[in-house]
């Protein structure tokens, strides 16, 4: 007997009982969906962060304090002894060669208010080299100058969401904005970036980094950015700044560049993607054993059937194939069908979450489903054909 | 051409063994029309699954055209049941929700012959037993005359050399029953031995030949003197073949 002829056989016997079929099939279904659908968001998430990433330039260099690479203390949180302040900024501005951009980096929250509107933001506060650095495009207006950030100027850019909300249909700029009770003056509205899992910077304020101190009330700084002259140059400024810092900081601080940033994200949201996968994993191994409960229930229903077929000369493997590829299909019909939904689902949830259905994750989910049906289906079916065919013949 | 050398067959059920044969010789020649009689228990049931190459016996040996079969596994029973032996049972065992023709197609697949030679055959067999017009009927949409057809038409098919028949009128009305006693005795003409197993003294006076068994062991084999001949019965009470036969009244 041949293959077509057995998968003949299952369809039939699997299409007299629709419904059931149906159920134990929504087992593998849910399964599969899961699991296109969550590494799905996975990999979204990941191509987005490497993509804000790498949107920002190759030339970057991020200095933070706080040893990452010990990995931090028992809870795995690194701790921060002593945080920057704007005279190690400057300190590693005078010692590096001119041709190299250094930012000192302030964030922190804020309320912003422009008459009865209020919302609140995040402050992303830096020097006059901002623009250069992070490459800001002004839909009007300018960016801060070296003077106002020496003077600590209430002055602020607005990305695009802040302007919808506090100026709808009006022109932001000269105009008064009340930020954590401050009033500062609008001089420039950045180009809208799209959403950005690394927070949204449409959502963000800009102001010198000065300014940013005073109104948060410390002399800290979250972080310093250097972008190098040159890509060639970028490992050699890394060396220069960790010697720049290492006779005040010792070993408590951290100096990445974007390949190294990129890969320490990449890194976590790898692993974040085969949690999910491997949690999604669970449902089509319960959707497994769902096939197996049906498949058992299958035989014993239709053990009188497989006594016929033996009196009329079915061998044991014709019965172990029938029952193998009745399970298979199952599970293989439901793959199809769970990869289906799965993307799907990918492409509606791509409003509100990125999205990338890989081709890895198609082939793992359809293998995988089709191993829970041969794996699941293998024993009843070994039952099956280990049958007796006269205690078959007999059985009512 | 099929012998059993004092076969015995032996069940174990709990503590207590079951000898349902005891060292049973019995030779069928080719072509002849036999019944095994007996009462329930006797033992003719385990008989027949030991020549229909179903069971194997404990002891003794059972030999098919020639061929040592008491010794050969599963699947080697299988093969040779498949190409010489055909099987009518009692409660017809047709496979539900498929049709008839795909009924008697069945041990076609698992002999390995191709679609349209099987749609053939079974069709031809189908023919043979007079339900030309029922190919596509579901086993619940016949008379049970009608499904004990059909089976004899899937015992047919692979042309085999025995067919054996347990109590095949024993869910029938008389009627249906001497139709299919008739088709019986025709196949039993063009050749085919025929072995029926049955209580019913009747059905047994069908053959030729009648081997007496009880507790096991076979008490008696006569010759029939005044042989049933279903075709002479049949005239008289019913003329169309076709008519559903399960409703006896």
């Amino acid at each position: 007997m041949n293959v077509v002829e057995s998968f003949r056989i299952a369809l039939r016997a699997l299409g007299a009982n629709k419904v059931r079929s149906a159920l134990t099939m929504l087992g593998v279904i849910i399964g599969v969906a899961a699991v296109i659908l969550l590494v799905a968001i996975g990999s979204g998430v990941q191509d987005e962060i490497t993509g804000s990433i790498e949107g920002l330039g190759s030339n970057l260099v991020f200095v933070f304090a706080g040893n990452f690479e010990d990995g931090g203390g028992p809870g795995g949180g690194i701790t921060i002894r002593r945080q920057f302040t704007l005279e190690d900024a400057d300190l590693v501005q005078r010692r590096l060669d001119d041709r190299h951009a250094v930012v000192p980096i302030v964030q922190g929250p804020a309320t912003l208010r422009v008459g009865n509107r209020t919302m609140r933001t995040t402050i992303a506060a830096g020097n006059e080299f901002s623009d250069t650095v992070f490459t800001s495009e002004y839909e009007s207006g300018r960016g801060y100058r070296r003077s106002e950030v020496v003077a600590a100027s209430r002055v602020v850019v607005i990305g695009s969401s802040v302007r919808d909300r506090l100026f709808p249909n009006q022109d932001p700029l000269g105009r008064t904005l009340n930020v954590s009770g401050q009033r500062f003056t609008v001089i420039g509205h950045v180009v809208a970036q799209g959403g950005s899992l690394t927070g949204d910077q449409d959502n963000q304020i800009y102001m010198p980094v000065t300014t940013a101190q005073r109104l948060l009330g410390s002399t800290d700084i979250s972080s310093i950015v250097v972008k190098a002259d040159t890509a060639d140059e970028v490992d050699a400024v890394k060396h220069q700044v960790e010697s720049i810092l290492r006779p005040g900081f010792g070993d408590e601080f951290t100096v990445l560049t974007q390949d190294q940033t990129l890969g320490l994200f990449q890194a976590i949201l790898g692993t974040l993607t085969f949690m999910l996968a491997g949690i999604a994993g669970i449902s089509l191994l319960v959707g497994g054993i769902g096939i197996m409960n049906i498949m058992l229930v299958s035989v014993s229903e239709r053990t009188r059937e497989i006594g016929i077929r033996k009196a009329v000369g079915a061998r044991t493997h014709d019965i172990m194939s029938q029952f193998v590829i009745e399970a298979v299909s199952l599970s293989v019909v439901g793959g199809v069908v769970g990869i289906a939904l799965g993307a799907a689902g990918a492409a509606v949830l791509q409003q509100w979450v990125p999205t990338e259905v890989t081709v890895w994750a198609v082939g793992l989910a359809f293998t995988f489903s089709a191993a829970v049906g041969i794996f699941f289906g293998v024993y009843p079916a070994y039952k099956a054909s280990r049958l007796d065919p006269i205690e078959a013949l007999r059985y009512e | 051409m099929l012998e059993a050398r004092s076969v015995s067959k032996c069940y174990h059920l709990g503590e207590v063994d079951v000898h349902a044969l005891r060292e049973v010789d019995l030779s069928i020649c080719e072509g002849q029309m036999l019944s095994i009689m007996g009462p329930s228990g006797s033992g003719k049931s385990t008989l027949m699954h030991l020549i229909g190459l179903l069971d194997r016996p404990t002891s003794g040996s059972v030999v098919v055209e020639g061929e040592e079969v008491s010794r050969m596994t599963p699947n080697e029973l299988a093969a040779v049941r498949n190409r010489r032996i055909g099987f009518v049972f009692q409660s017809f065992n047709l496979l539900s929700r498929t049709t008839a023709l795909a009924n008697v197609e069945l041990p076609l697949v698992y002999a390995g012959v191709s679609g349209s030679e099987r749609t053939r055959r079974a069709r031809a067999a189908l023919e043979r037993v007079g339900l030309a017009d029922r190919l596509g009927h579901l086993p619940n949409q016949l008379s049970g005359g009608q499904q004990q057809r059909v089976a004899i038409a899937r015992a047919l098919v692979t042309d085999p050399s025995i067919v054996l028949a347990d109590e095949p009128t024993g869910n029938l009305d008389s009627s249906s029953g001497v139709e299919v006693m008739n088709i019986l005795q025709e196949l039993n003409e063009h050749g085919i031995t025929v072995v029926i197993v049955t209580h019913d003294d009747d059905v047994a006076r069908h053959s030729e030949r009648i081997v007496h068994i009880r507790d096991g062991r076979i008490v008696r084999d006569e010759a029939v003197t005044a042989r049933i001949l279903a075709a002479e019965v049949e005239r008289p009470a019913t003329t169309g073949s076709d008519e559903p036969g399960g409703v006896g009244l």
